[in-house]
């Protein structure tokens, strides 16, 4: 006898409320984005959404250079990040030796130091040849803080592919290019993207080394917002809008690679 | 050629991280011994453990060191306990159960700095933030978190952040999770709680030292929330060893205290590595 399950309805209910609960701040803070700055002292639940607040945030800090340098920073650290990561996973995935679980492991282990240790060091080194407050400074640290991440996803993904396949196509005399470029890249794209994407997140979020290493010229969205953070005058709808801009892409990268997200972030732990 | 191929392509990744870890150590490791404050340049000199010397006898060394472990304790806490729990509520399916998932894990994406500000502006404000308007709607007077609870408020913004990453991770260990024991176990009548406490939870010890492990190594370095909101004050209230060592070193320019001070926080993270490159490699074949 097939026995119905009731409805959840304890479940469902607190479930939702505990999601509302928690998606209430971001919800607040996208509401906020478009009143005016009365609007947002008040805390008022209805209001007519104006862009006021949107325009005046791009007057008062020029929030679309901070966003272009955002995007340079990600985008660049991604790119040179995943062609330093690629052939390095390629090589241990396909032609493995003994070392290969120790290097491995070597690289997580340069992703645990904290930030902080490096800070003195990075700091004078950049100051010394002049590149505090550049773009390439932080393109470099964000590609060496996300190389090991990097490394080992595409270390996961290239595993995947059978062998068989790999065996079936160098019979056929097809060599190490073509045999990545028509077999393995078609295969593994899925997850390059997935590695792709979290570097671009990571990079995007970075705060430490951005408010370090940055003032005016080089900033990234990260340290325009901390700017916010004792200014002078009303501003709420101004942060809000500014944060609005600034997060908005990244979460909805998010609810779409929440999966791989994972994989990447607790280095194929959990499965 | 069979052998030079892996090499080569390896040699980029190797040699970069290699240059990223050693440098910035050796780096660490001369600056750490000898006097270099960065507004007198002029004067440097061995001074072999003085810096160590300075950084730890530093009155605000130790409320450091305490806040910093109270930090990753609390969050810790929280985020695994109410991850177990949320993850086991979203598990089992129920209307919109996908739409739930999307806006659990939303936190975990917001950058550090709009994290803090959106905390401390919009919500945590005595007398514009949110909680303030619920406080008066109950008659009470609102508090004024930054000012009074100043470590508290870093604990709740960090909370709020990492809760959808650990319950993203419980989700997804509770979905390898064998349905025929659980059944049968509640065949031999085992309670809900039995259940829970049997099955699930040992099932789950993966994921969550995987959970523990992850977050102290992200927490351990805590920095851009505090920067941003508190600035480690009152005094030295919300101060953890990753701000107090920046204070050092770019706020006093004592790159030779703050090195020192460096040198403590890449201990006490490797310690913790330790423990998740030994379960991670357990996991690698």
């Amino acid at each position: 006898m097939l026995k119905k399950k009731p409805f959840p309805i304890v479940r469902t209910l607190s479930a939702w409320g505990v999601a509302l609960l928690l998606f209430f701040p971001l919800l607040w803070l996208g509401l906020t984005a478009f009143k005016t700055e009365g609007q947002a002292i008040a805390s008022q639940l209805f209001f007519t959404p104006t862009l006021a607040s949107f325009v005046e945030v791009q007057e008062r800090s020029d929030y679309l250079l901070f966003a272009r340098n955002s995007l340079i920073t990600s985008l660049g650290s991604t790119i040179i990040g995943l062609l330093i990561a690629v052939p390095a996973a390629y090589s241990m995935a396909f032609f493995p030796t003994k070392k290969t679980r120790d290097i491995l492991m070597w690289m997580l282990s340069t992703k645990m130091m904290p930030a902080v240790g490096a800070l003195v060091p990075v700091y004078v080194m950049a100051q010394t040849v002049g590149m505090l407050d550049s773009l390439a400074a932080l393109v470099i640290v964000f590609t060496l803080s996300n190389l090991p991440i990097m490394v080992w996803m595409l270390y996961s993904a290239f595993k995947e592919v059978p062998k068989d396949i790999l065996e079936a196509v160098r019979l056929d005399g097809a060599t190490v290019w073509e045999e990545f470029r028509w077999v393995i890249l078609p295969l593994t794209m899925g997850g390059i993207a997935s590695t792709g994407l979290l570097c671009l997140v990571l990079s995007w979020n970075e705060a430490f080394w951005a408010l370090n290493l940055t003032s005016a010229k080089a900033g990234t969205l990260a340290s325009l917002i901390a700017s916010y953070s004792s200014p002078e005058g009303l501003f709420w709808a101004k942060l809000s809008a500014a944060s609005l801009m600034a997060i908005a892409p990244i979460i909805v990268f998010g609810w779409f690679s929440q999966k791989q997200l994972v994989q990447g972030l607790t280095f194929g732990a959990v499965k | 050629m069979q052998r030079f191929l892996p090499r080569a392509l390896m040699a980029p990744s190797i040699v970069t991280l290699f240059l990223w870890m050693i440098v910035p150590l050796v780096m660490t490791l001369y600056f750490s011994v000898i006097h270099y404050n960065l507004m007198q340049p002029g004067e440097t000199g061995f001074v072999a453990l003085e810096n160590f010397h300075y950084f730890i006898t530093d009155p605000d060394f130790w409320p450091s060191v305490m806040h910093t472990l109270q930090l990753l304790g609390s969050v810790i806490v929280i985020t695994v306990v109410l991850g177990v729990g949320l993850a086991l509520l979203v598990n089992e399916p129920f209307p919109g159960q996908g739409i739930v998932r999307v806006l659990l894990i939303s936190p975990f994406f917001v950058m550090p700095t709009v994290n803090a500000l959106l905390w401390k502006h919009m919500m945590m404000n005595p007398i514009y933030g949110v909680f303030a308007h619920v406080w008066q709607f109950f008659g009470l007077t609102p508090i004024d978190w930054m000012t009074d609870y100043p470590l508290l408020s870093v604990i709740i913004m960090l909370s709020w952040q990492w809760l959808p990453f650990a319950c993203l991770i419980f989700i997804t260990s509770l979905q390898s999770l064998d349905r025929e024991q659980m059944d049968a176990a509640g065949m031999d009548g085992a309670t809900p709680f039995d259940k829970f406490w049997y099955l699930v939870l040992p099932h789950m010890g993966r994921s969550i030292a995987v959970v523990v492990m992850i977050e102290m190594i992200f927490l351990l370095s805590v920095f851009a929330e505090i920067f941003t909101t508190t600035g480690g004050g009152p005094g030295n209230d919300s101060t953890n060893l990753a701000f107090l060592i920046f204070k050092q070193a770019l706020m006093n320019f004592d790159v030779g205290v703050a090195s020192a001070g460096a040198l403590f926080a890449v201990i006490l993270a490797n310690i913790a590595a330790v423990f998740l490159i030994r379960m991670v490699g357990k996991n690698l074949d």
